[in-house]
Protein backbone atom coordinates (compact mmCIF):
# COMPACT_ATOMS: atom_id res chain seq x y z
CA UNK A 1 0.00 0.00 0.00
CA UNK A 2 2.65 2.53 1.10
CA UNK A 3 4.94 1.42 -1.68
CA UNK A 4 2.19 1.90 -4.25
CA UNK A 5 1.46 5.41 -3.02
CA UNK A 6 5.18 6.23 -2.93
CA UNK A 7 5.69 4.95 -6.47
CA UNK A 8 2.80 6.97 -7.90
CA UNK A 9 3.84 10.12 -6.03
CA UNK A 10 7.45 9.73 -7.17
CA UNK A 11 6.30 9.17 -10.75
CA UNK A 12 4.08 12.25 -10.73
CA UNK A 13 6.75 14.34 -9.06
CA UNK A 14 9.44 13.43 -11.56
CA UNK A 15 7.08 14.02 -14.50
CA UNK A 16 6.07 17.36 -13.05
CA UNK A 17 9.70 18.40 -12.77
CA UNK A 18 10.49 17.33 -16.33
CA UNK A 19 7.48 19.25 -17.66
CA UNK A 20 8.34 22.27 -15.57
CA UNK A 21 11.79 22.51 -17.06
CA UNK A 22 10.55 21.79 -20.58
CA UNK A 23 7.97 24.55 -20.28
CA UNK A 24 10.70 26.95 -19.20
CA UNK A 25 12.98 25.82 -21.99
CA UNK A 26 10.46 25.89 -24.85
CA UNK A 27 8.33 28.94 -24.41
CA UNK A 28 5.33 29.12 -26.75
CA UNK A 29 5.99 30.89 -30.00
CA UNK A 30 2.54 32.37 -30.58
CA UNK A 31 3.96 35.61 -31.95
CA UNK A 32 4.99 34.03 -35.19
CA UNK A 33 1.35 33.06 -35.86
CA UNK A 34 0.26 36.69 -35.58
CA UNK A 35 3.22 37.67 -37.73
CA UNK A 36 2.28 35.22 -40.49
CA UNK A 37 -1.37 36.28 -40.48
CA UNK A 38 -0.30 39.92 -40.54
CA UNK A 39 1.85 39.27 -43.57
CA UNK A 40 -1.17 38.02 -45.52
CA UNK A 41 -3.36 40.99 -44.60
CA UNK A 42 -3.15 43.84 -47.14
CA UNK A 43 -1.84 46.45 -44.64
CA UNK A 44 -4.32 49.08 -45.80
CA UNK A 45 -4.97 49.88 -42.10
CA UNK A 46 -8.49 50.80 -43.22
CA UNK A 47 -10.25 49.50 -40.12
CA UNK A 48 -13.13 47.94 -42.09
CA UNK A 49 -12.67 44.73 -40.11
CA UNK A 50 -13.73 46.66 -36.95
CA UNK A 51 -10.19 46.54 -35.59
CA UNK A 52 -7.95 49.61 -35.54
CA UNK A 53 -5.52 48.16 -38.04
CA UNK A 54 -4.20 45.07 -39.75
CA UNK A 55 -1.99 43.93 -36.89
CA UNK A 56 -4.78 44.13 -34.24
CA UNK A 57 -7.00 42.16 -36.63
CA UNK A 58 -4.22 39.58 -37.05
CA UNK A 59 -4.02 39.26 -33.27
CA UNK A 60 -7.80 38.86 -33.08
CA UNK A 61 -7.72 36.09 -35.70
CA UNK A 62 -4.88 34.35 -33.89
CA UNK A 63 -6.76 34.39 -30.60
CA UNK A 64 -9.91 33.13 -32.30
CA UNK A 65 -11.81 36.31 -31.51
CA UNK A 66 -12.38 37.38 -35.13
CA UNK A 67 -13.28 35.38 -38.21
CA UNK A 68 -11.03 35.25 -41.26
CA UNK A 69 -13.52 36.82 -43.68
CA UNK A 70 -13.68 40.38 -42.38
CA UNK A 71 -11.10 42.02 -44.63
CA UNK A 72 -12.64 43.50 -47.80
CA UNK A 73 -9.37 44.87 -49.27
CA UNK A 74 -7.86 41.39 -49.02
CA UNK A 75 -10.83 39.99 -50.93
CA UNK A 76 -11.62 36.34 -51.52
CA UNK A 77 -7.95 35.65 -52.28
CA UNK A 78 -7.01 36.96 -48.84
CA UNK A 79 -9.64 34.81 -47.12
CA UNK A 80 -8.38 31.77 -49.00
CA UNK A 81 -4.75 32.48 -48.06
CA UNK A 82 -5.76 32.81 -44.39
CA UNK A 83 -7.80 29.60 -44.56
CA UNK A 84 -4.81 27.76 -46.03
CA UNK A 85 -2.48 29.13 -43.37
CA UNK A 86 -4.78 28.30 -40.48
CA UNK A 87 -6.06 24.99 -41.85
CA UNK A 88 -9.68 26.14 -41.93
CA UNK A 89 -12.34 25.98 -44.57
CA UNK A 90 -12.41 29.06 -46.80
CA UNK A 91 -15.67 30.98 -46.61
CA UNK A 92 -17.20 33.89 -48.51
CA UNK A 93 -16.19 37.40 -47.54
CA UNK A 94 -18.49 38.94 -44.94
CA UNK A 95 -19.87 41.86 -46.96
CA UNK A 96 -21.21 43.60 -43.85
CA UNK A 97 -17.64 44.88 -43.49
CA UNK A 98 -17.58 46.25 -47.05
CA UNK A 99 -17.06 45.16 -50.62
CA UNK A 100 -13.79 44.45 -52.35
CA UNK A 101 -12.93 47.37 -54.62
CA UNK A 102 -10.25 47.85 -57.23
CA UNK A 103 -7.13 49.49 -55.80
CA UNK A 104 -7.44 53.25 -55.52
CA UNK A 105 -5.27 56.07 -54.33
CA UNK A 106 -6.34 59.34 -52.70
CA UNK A 107 -5.58 62.61 -54.38
CA UNK A 108 -6.03 66.06 -52.90
CA UNK A 109 -7.48 68.82 -55.06
CA UNK A 110 -4.88 71.37 -54.15
CA UNK A 111 -6.94 74.40 -55.18
CA UNK A 112 -9.66 73.58 -52.70
CA UNK A 113 -7.46 72.42 -49.77
CA UNK A 114 -7.56 74.84 -46.85
CA UNK A 115 -4.72 73.23 -44.88
CA UNK A 116 -6.77 72.11 -41.89
CA UNK A 117 -4.58 69.06 -41.14
CA UNK A 118 -7.62 66.90 -40.31
CA UNK A 119 -6.81 64.38 -43.04
CA UNK A 120 -3.22 64.10 -41.81
CA UNK A 121 -4.49 63.03 -38.40
CA UNK A 122 -6.86 60.52 -39.97
CA UNK A 123 -4.30 58.87 -42.24
CA UNK A 124 -3.20 55.56 -40.68
CA UNK A 125 -0.07 55.24 -42.79
CA UNK A 126 1.20 58.85 -42.72
CA UNK A 127 0.83 59.20 -46.47
CA UNK A 128 -0.30 62.84 -46.36
CA UNK A 129 2.16 65.67 -45.90
CA UNK A 130 1.36 69.29 -45.20
CA UNK A 131 1.50 72.05 -42.64
CA UNK A 132 -1.22 74.17 -40.99
CA UNK A 133 -2.80 76.66 -43.43
CA UNK A 134 -0.71 75.22 -46.23
CA UNK A 135 -1.90 72.96 -48.99
CA UNK A 136 -1.49 69.21 -48.35
CA UNK A 137 -0.62 66.45 -50.74
CA UNK A 138 -0.75 62.65 -50.83
CA UNK A 139 2.31 60.50 -51.27
CA UNK A 140 0.81 58.12 -53.80
CA UNK A 141 3.30 55.31 -53.15
CA UNK A 142 2.44 55.21 -49.45
CA UNK A 143 -1.34 55.65 -49.80
CA UNK A 144 -3.28 52.44 -49.27
CA UNK A 145 -6.60 53.77 -50.54
CA UNK A 146 -8.30 53.17 -47.20
CA UNK A 147 -10.67 56.16 -47.57
CA UNK A 148 -10.24 57.16 -43.93
CA UNK A 149 -9.23 60.69 -44.94
CA UNK A 150 -12.51 61.36 -46.78
CA UNK A 151 -14.95 61.89 -43.86
CA UNK A 152 -12.85 64.39 -41.85
CA UNK A 153 -12.20 66.73 -44.81
CA UNK A 154 -14.38 69.83 -44.30
CA UNK A 155 -14.22 70.95 -47.92
CA UNK A 156 -14.40 67.56 -49.67
CA UNK A 157 -11.23 68.15 -51.61
CA UNK A 158 -10.02 64.53 -51.53
CA UNK A 159 -10.88 62.19 -54.41
CA UNK A 160 -10.09 58.57 -55.05
CA UNK A 161 -8.62 57.72 -58.42
CA UNK A 162 -7.76 54.25 -59.74
CA UNK A 163 -4.22 53.24 -59.15
CA UNK A 164 -2.17 53.51 -62.30
CA UNK A 165 0.40 50.86 -61.54
CA UNK A 166 -0.15 47.76 -59.42
CA UNK A 167 0.00 48.44 -55.74
CA UNK A 168 2.95 47.07 -53.81
CA UNK A 169 1.93 46.82 -50.20
CA UNK A 170 4.53 48.56 -48.04
CA UNK A 171 4.89 45.69 -45.57
CA UNK A 172 6.13 43.31 -48.21
CA UNK A 173 9.01 45.58 -49.02
CA UNK A 174 9.97 45.45 -45.37
CA UNK A 175 10.39 41.73 -44.92
CA UNK A 176 12.93 41.09 -47.59
CA UNK A 177 14.87 38.69 -45.39
CA UNK A 178 12.19 36.00 -45.57
CA UNK A 179 12.20 36.08 -49.36
CA UNK A 180 8.41 36.10 -49.40
CA UNK A 181 8.30 39.71 -50.45
CA UNK A 182 9.55 39.40 -53.99
CA UNK A 183 7.35 36.39 -54.73
CA UNK A 184 4.13 38.02 -53.55
CA UNK A 185 4.91 41.20 -55.38
CA UNK A 186 5.59 39.21 -58.51
CA UNK A 187 2.25 37.43 -58.15
CA UNK A 188 0.43 40.69 -57.74
CA UNK A 189 2.09 42.04 -60.87
CA UNK A 190 0.96 38.96 -62.76
CA UNK A 191 -2.57 39.56 -61.59
CA UNK A 192 -2.53 43.13 -62.84
CA UNK B 1 14.09 -10.93 -39.18
CA UNK B 2 11.82 -11.28 -36.17
CA UNK B 3 12.21 -7.58 -35.47
CA UNK B 4 11.30 -6.73 -39.05
CA UNK B 5 8.27 -8.96 -38.62
CA UNK B 6 7.17 -7.00 -35.55
CA UNK B 7 7.15 -3.73 -37.50
CA UNK B 8 5.31 -5.22 -40.48
CA UNK B 9 2.84 -6.93 -38.21
CA UNK B 10 2.06 -3.79 -36.23
CA UNK B 11 1.99 -1.51 -39.26
CA UNK B 12 0.12 -3.58 -41.82
CA UNK B 13 -1.18 -6.99 -40.77
CA UNK B 14 -2.59 -5.88 -37.43
CA UNK B 15 -2.95 -2.25 -38.41
CA UNK B 16 -4.09 -0.47 -35.30
CA UNK B 17 -6.70 1.67 -36.97
CA UNK B 18 -8.17 -0.45 -39.72
CA UNK B 19 -7.87 -3.95 -38.27
CA UNK B 20 -7.96 -3.39 -34.51
CA UNK B 21 -10.18 -0.27 -34.51
CA UNK B 22 -7.92 1.64 -32.13
CA UNK B 23 -7.35 5.38 -32.45
CA UNK B 24 -10.32 6.12 -34.68
CA UNK B 25 -10.93 9.58 -33.23
CA UNK B 26 -7.94 11.38 -34.76
CA UNK B 27 -8.14 9.05 -37.78
CA UNK B 28 -11.44 10.66 -38.79
CA UNK B 29 -11.01 13.98 -37.01
CA UNK B 30 -7.74 15.18 -38.50
CA UNK B 31 -7.95 13.54 -41.92
CA UNK B 32 -9.68 16.33 -43.83
CA UNK B 33 -6.41 18.10 -44.68
CA UNK B 34 -3.21 16.43 -45.77
CA UNK B 35 -0.91 18.84 -43.92
CA UNK B 36 -2.69 18.45 -40.62
CA UNK B 37 -2.80 14.69 -41.05
CA UNK B 38 0.94 14.53 -41.67
CA UNK B 39 1.58 16.65 -38.58
CA UNK B 40 -0.74 14.48 -36.51
CA UNK B 41 0.95 11.35 -37.84
CA UNK B 42 4.33 12.64 -36.73
CA UNK B 43 3.11 13.80 -33.32
CA UNK B 44 1.41 10.46 -32.68
CA UNK B 45 4.46 8.56 -33.91
CA UNK B 46 6.61 10.48 -31.44
CA UNK B 47 4.24 9.79 -28.56
CA UNK B 48 3.59 6.14 -29.51
CA UNK B 49 7.24 5.20 -29.79
CA UNK B 50 8.31 7.01 -26.63
CA UNK B 51 5.27 5.76 -24.71
CA UNK B 52 6.01 2.13 -25.54
CA UNK B 53 9.64 2.55 -24.45
CA UNK B 54 8.72 4.46 -21.30
CA UNK B 55 5.99 2.02 -20.31
CA UNK B 56 8.39 -0.88 -20.82
CA UNK B 57 11.00 0.74 -18.60
CA UNK B 58 8.38 1.54 -16.02
CA UNK B 59 7.15 -2.04 -15.95
CA UNK B 60 10.57 -3.66 -15.95
CA UNK B 61 12.32 -1.36 -13.48
CA UNK B 62 9.62 -0.15 -11.14
CA UNK B 63 6.31 -1.97 -11.26
CA UNK B 64 7.47 -5.58 -11.68
CA UNK B 65 10.28 -5.56 -9.03
CA UNK B 66 7.94 -3.99 -6.47
CA UNK B 67 5.05 -6.27 -7.34
CA UNK B 68 2.85 -3.35 -8.33
CA UNK B 69 1.62 -4.61 -11.71
CA UNK B 70 -1.92 -3.68 -10.72
CA UNK B 71 -0.93 -0.01 -11.01
CA UNK B 72 -0.06 -0.52 -14.66
CA UNK B 73 -2.98 1.38 -16.20
CA UNK B 74 -2.67 4.38 -13.90
CA UNK B 75 1.08 4.58 -14.40
CA UNK B 76 0.85 4.20 -18.19
CA UNK B 77 -1.83 6.86 -18.50
CA UNK B 78 0.26 9.29 -16.47
CA UNK B 79 3.32 8.64 -18.61
CA UNK B 80 1.35 9.02 -21.83
CA UNK B 81 -0.24 12.25 -20.65
CA UNK B 82 3.19 13.62 -19.78
CA UNK B 83 4.55 12.70 -23.20
CA UNK B 84 1.62 14.38 -24.94
CA UNK B 85 2.15 17.47 -22.83
CA UNK B 86 5.80 17.46 -23.82
CA UNK B 87 4.88 17.09 -27.50
CA UNK B 88 2.48 19.98 -27.19
CA UNK B 89 5.14 22.17 -25.57
CA UNK B 90 7.62 21.29 -28.30
CA UNK B 91 5.10 21.91 -31.05
CA UNK B 92 3.92 25.23 -29.66
CA UNK B 93 7.52 26.31 -29.61
CA UNK B 94 8.74 25.06 -32.96
CA UNK B 95 5.60 24.69 -35.12
CA UNK B 96 2.91 27.06 -33.79
CA UNK B 97 1.02 26.90 -37.09
CA UNK B 98 0.75 23.12 -36.91
CA UNK B 99 -0.23 23.40 -33.25
CA UNK B 100 -3.11 25.63 -34.31
CA UNK B 101 -4.18 23.33 -37.14
CA UNK B 102 -4.28 20.25 -34.90
CA UNK B 103 -6.23 22.08 -32.21
CA UNK B 104 -8.06 19.85 -29.78
CA UNK B 105 -6.79 16.66 -31.45
CA UNK B 106 -3.28 17.18 -30.13
CA UNK B 107 -4.19 16.85 -26.41
CA UNK B 108 -6.59 14.09 -27.44
CA UNK B 109 -3.57 11.90 -28.23
CA UNK B 110 -3.62 11.33 -24.46
CA UNK B 111 -6.82 9.39 -24.77
CA UNK B 112 -5.95 7.86 -28.12
CA UNK B 113 -6.61 4.23 -27.34
CA UNK B 114 -3.91 3.16 -29.80
CA UNK B 115 -1.28 4.67 -27.49
CA UNK B 116 -2.44 2.95 -24.32
CA UNK B 117 -3.24 -0.11 -26.44
CA UNK B 118 0.36 -0.42 -27.62
CA UNK B 119 1.67 -0.07 -24.08
CA UNK B 120 -0.67 -2.73 -22.72
CA UNK B 121 -0.22 -5.10 -25.67
CA UNK B 122 3.54 -4.85 -25.18
CA UNK B 123 3.16 -6.08 -21.64
CA UNK B 124 0.79 -8.84 -22.63
CA UNK B 125 3.10 -10.06 -25.41
CA UNK B 126 6.07 -9.84 -22.99
CA UNK B 127 8.13 -7.87 -25.47
CA UNK B 128 11.72 -6.89 -24.69
CA UNK B 129 12.84 -3.25 -24.76
CA UNK B 130 13.81 -3.32 -28.44
CA UNK B 131 10.69 -5.26 -29.37
CA UNK B 132 8.51 -2.80 -27.47
CA UNK B 133 10.11 0.16 -29.21
CA UNK B 134 9.74 -1.46 -32.63
CA UNK B 135 6.15 -2.48 -31.93
CA UNK B 136 5.35 1.11 -30.96
CA UNK B 137 7.15 2.42 -34.01
CA UNK B 138 5.36 -0.07 -36.27
CA UNK B 139 2.02 0.91 -34.80
CA UNK B 140 2.93 4.57 -35.41
CA UNK B 141 3.86 3.78 -39.02
CA UNK B 142 0.56 2.00 -39.55
CA UNK B 143 -1.46 4.73 -37.87
CA UNK B 144 0.33 7.58 -39.66
CA UNK B 145 0.26 5.75 -42.97
CA UNK B 146 -3.48 5.17 -43.04
CA UNK B 147 -4.13 8.65 -41.63
CA UNK B 148 -2.18 10.27 -44.46
CA UNK B 149 -3.77 7.96 -47.04
CA UNK B 150 -7.28 8.78 -45.83
CA UNK B 151 -6.46 12.49 -45.74
CA UNK B 152 -5.24 12.34 -49.34
CA UNK B 153 -8.41 10.51 -50.38
CA UNK B 154 -10.65 12.95 -48.52
CA UNK B 155 -8.88 15.94 -50.04
CA UNK B 156 -9.75 14.58 -53.46
CA UNK B 157 -13.28 13.75 -52.32
CA UNK B 158 -13.75 17.39 -51.33
CA UNK B 159 -13.45 18.23 -55.03
CA UNK B 160 -15.46 15.25 -56.25
CA UNK B 161 -19.13 15.24 -57.13
CA UNK B 162 -20.36 13.38 -54.05
CA UNK B 163 -24.14 12.82 -53.69
CA UNK B 164 -25.46 15.37 -51.24
CA UNK B 165 -26.57 12.91 -48.57
CA UNK B 166 -23.07 11.38 -48.52
CA UNK B 167 -21.13 14.60 -48.10
CA UNK B 168 -18.95 15.14 -45.03
CA UNK B 169 -18.72 12.44 -42.40
CA UNK B 170 -20.61 9.65 -44.28
CA UNK B 171 -18.29 9.59 -47.27
CA UNK B 172 -15.32 9.78 -44.88
CA UNK B 173 -16.53 6.71 -43.03
CA UNK B 174 -17.31 4.87 -46.27
CA UNK B 175 -13.79 5.63 -47.49
CA UNK B 176 -12.32 4.39 -44.20
CA UNK B 177 -14.43 1.23 -44.58
CA UNK B 178 -13.10 0.60 -48.08
CA UNK B 179 -9.55 1.08 -46.77
CA UNK B 180 -10.24 -1.47 -44.02
CA UNK B 181 -11.47 -3.84 -46.72
CA UNK B 182 -8.19 -3.38 -48.58
CA UNK B 183 -6.19 -3.96 -45.39
CA UNK B 184 -7.98 -7.28 -44.85
CA UNK B 185 -5.78 -8.43 -47.72
CA UNK B 186 -2.83 -8.43 -45.29
CA UNK B 187 -4.61 -10.85 -42.94
CA UNK B 188 -2.59 -14.01 -42.29
CA UNK B 189 0.49 -12.39 -43.84
CA UNK B 190 2.41 -12.60 -40.58
CA UNK B 191 1.26 -13.79 -37.23
CA UNK B 192 2.10 -12.13 -33.97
Amino acid sequence: MLVAVAVIVALLLSIGLVLLFSARRWTPNEDSVVEQINRILPQTQCGQCDYPGCRPYAEAIASGEADINQCPPGGEAGVKALADLLGREPRPLDTSHGETKPPVVAIIDEDRCIGCKLCIQACPVDAIVGAPKMMHTVIADACTGCELCLPPCPVDCIDLIPRRRPFIWPVKEMDVETGSASKTTQRERDHA
Amino acid sequence: MDLMLIIVSAALVNNFVLIQFLGLCPFLGVSNKLEGAAGMAMATAFVLTLASVASYLLTAWVLAPLGLEYLRIVAFIVVIAALVQLTELLMRHSAPMLHRVLGIYLPLITSNCAVLGVALLNVRAQHSLVESALYGFGAALGFGGVLVLLAAARERLAMADVPESFRGAPIGLVTAGLMALAFMGFAGFAKL
